[in-house]
């Protein structure tokens, strides 16, 4: 196994200096996700624009986790503050492929612009999930700002919404 | 120092240890609290067993049946011997430690001379596993009984500077473990045990991470339930055990109904079996409790003094090494002689599953995480902790690999910037 393949340095510097982090207003809605299996967490906030075709205005969170975890919620803010939500949805679901390709999947720089560097992730299983926590917090967040409703009924206990 | 003789031999009873991990590093298994490698003679026997002897128990009327239930009973013996239990039938087979918690907790609900009902009160310590915290918190809420909780020291103990105000008249049951998984700590059980017994509760031991590493005397011991997983004693898992007081099992209601259980069913009613069969509801793990009687014979061959000395002596060289690392901070008691081989420890500036990734990369298995005591990591402020557990085939070498390893790992996230390896 390749250490090095697993801490790119675009990870280790998300790590260190991360991105639009801190819980800030205004946002729509609040999740908070916690992994059971090792405790890492991620509070999230979203702000959508009031558009027909919402824009995604901010994400902005306080997590607690391993490096992967951290610099993924600050990739993450990158790629997605500023596009459509439309689009940022497809830019998660390209994310979510690769951390599920068991490292058979070609990460496209275009769209996953320096989540890139997660592609050898993908081949420590046990890290995959510290990998997709602010991912799926987000998608979370964002599926309820957009229709309102809890978007996942069976999150666990601990996970939670709030709306303002 | 303390260490068993002959380590080398000793290793290779267990075949896992020879194996080589990816980029050709040989294994450092050091997560022997999570759960034990097997040596040859547990993974002959279960196979010999299904090989040649293969059968139900207690129903079967042929040769083999005979022959399985004959393996299977003479388990019992050997776990009896192995915690001193004055009788066999005071020995359950369960599926593991978290099964047998619940199983007193669950029948601790029912009517009964030991019931748990409203204004009672139910004592654990901050230190617990989970699966000795949340099956009281279920009996508690299900009864209307109070849970109540021994606080900790700094230094990982017991504050037993409260026991005044925690056990007392309206305590129907005292739940601890006798070794943290986390902090290591070895509880007073028997001292605890006197105090409970003052006001007429019962003593629930949960002796997961004792059973591997300490001689077991369950009535020495002071306490009325002893329970312990067969994984964590090199036996294989899906079987446990626990042991009470005659008196207590049979007072106790039936836990879970199934073959096996009854004397006789008709389709109004059932009477029950004597114990222990009242208790194994169903077909049991039969080869997995075969498997843990091998187990538990090989570890009397060795000894457990032995292996309680040997435990000592890596725990102090481990504690010693760790106190190299710049910044590492070891939670729980830092005297090798008055804790078990689990060491929990802070790194600060990597994060647990950072360090035991890196450490993966170098063949060295360590635990990361909470380790299913979320409480005493609250504790102690820290959301995880990485978490070394060393067993009797664990050598000086694999800690010298070990704090090797962790000092890679500051270097590595340039906690170091002088030796920085990047």
């Amino acid at each position: 196994m390749d250490l090095d393949a697993l801490y790119q340095q675009i990870i280790l510097d998300h790590y260190r200096s991360p991105q639009h982090a801190g819980l800030r207003e205004p946002f729509d809605v609040e999740v908070h996700h916690v992994n059971p299996t090792c405790g890492d967490e991620v509070t999230l906030r979203v702000k959508l624009s009031d558009d027909a075709e919402p824009v995604v205005r901010d994400v902005s969170y306080a997590a607690l986790g391993c490096s992967i975890s951290q610099a993924a919620a600050s990739v993450l803010t990158e790629l997605v503050i500023g596009k459509p939500v439309a689009q940022a949805l497809v830019v998660q679901q390209e994310f979510l492929a690769l951390m599920q390709g068991r490292g058979t999947v070609v990460a496209d720089e275009e769209s996953l612009g320096d989540a890139v560097a997660f592609a050898g992730v993908a081949k420590f299983p046990s890290r995959v999930k510290c990998a997709l926590l602010p991912w799926m917090a987000w998608k979370d967040a964002t599926s309820s700002a957009m229709n309102g409703q809890p978007a996942h009924p069976n999150s666990p206990k601990e996970n939670h919404h709030a709306r303002r | 120092m303390g260490l068993l003789p002959d380590l080398d031999l000793l290793r290779l009873d267990f075949p896992i240890l020879n194996r080589e991990l990816a980029g050709g590093h040989a294994l450092v298994y050091l997560d022997s609290a999570n759960t034990s490698q097997k040596p040859q003679v547990v993974i002959d026997t279960m196979v010999d067993h299904l090989e040649r002897h293969n059968a139900n128990v207690a129903r079967a009327m042929h040769q083999l049946g005979a022959e399985s239930s004959a393996a299977f009973e003479a388990a019992r013996d050997i776990v009896a011997a192995f915690i001193k239990a004055p009788s066999r039938d005071e020995v359950i087979f369960t599926k593991n430690a978290s099964e047998g918690l619940n199983l007193v907790a669950n029948t601790l609900a029912w009517p009964g001379e030991w019931a748990v009902g409203v204004g009672d009160e139910v004592v654990i310590t901050e230190m617990e596993h989970h699966s000795n915290i949340v099956p009281w918190q279920l009996l508690t809420q299900r009864t209307g009984a109070r849970l109540r909780w021994f606080g900790l020291t700094e230094d990982g103990r017991l504050d037993l500077s409260t026991v005044d105000d925690l056990i007392t008249e309206r305590t129907k049951v005292v739940s601890l473990t006798w070794v943290s998984n986390m902090l290591g700590t070895i509880n007073p059980v028997a001292e605890i045990a006197r105090r409970a017994h003052e006001v007429g509760a019962l003593v629930v031991v949960d002796a997961s991470q004792a059973a591997p590493q300490l001689p077991l005397d369950v009535v020495a011991s002071g306490a009325d339930v002893v329970v312990f997983t067969g994984h964590k004693t090199v036996g294989p898992t899906g079987v446990g055990v626990l042991w009470g007081r005659r008196e207590i099992l049979e007072a106790l209601p039936p836990f879970l109904g199934g073959g096996e259980m009854i004397e006789t069913v008709t389709m109004e009613r059932s009477t029950y079996a004597p114990i222990p069969h009242k208790f194994e509801a169903g077909t049991p793990p039969i080869v997995e409790a075969i498997g843990l009687g091998a187990a538990l014979e090989y570890l009397s061959h060795i000894g457990m003094d032995a292996i309680h000395a040997h435990e000592q002596a890596i725990t102090a060289y481990a504690l010693e090494g760790l106190a190299t690392i710049p910044g590492i901070r070891v939670l729980g008691p830092l005297d090798a002689s008055q804790r078990g081989g689990a060491i929990a420890f802070d790194l600060p500036g990597v994060h647990p599953h950072d360090v035991a990734t890196v450490l993966d990369t170098r063949g060295i298995a360590v635990r990361a995480g909470h380790h299913c005591a979320k409480p005493a990591h609250a504790r102690f402020g820290v959301q995880s902790t990485t978490r070394m557990s060393s067993y009797l085939y664990t050598t000086p070498a694999e800690i010298d690999a070990l704090i090797e390893g962790l000092a890679f790992t500051r270097s590595y996230f340039g906690l170091d910037p002088v030796t920085a390896a990047r």
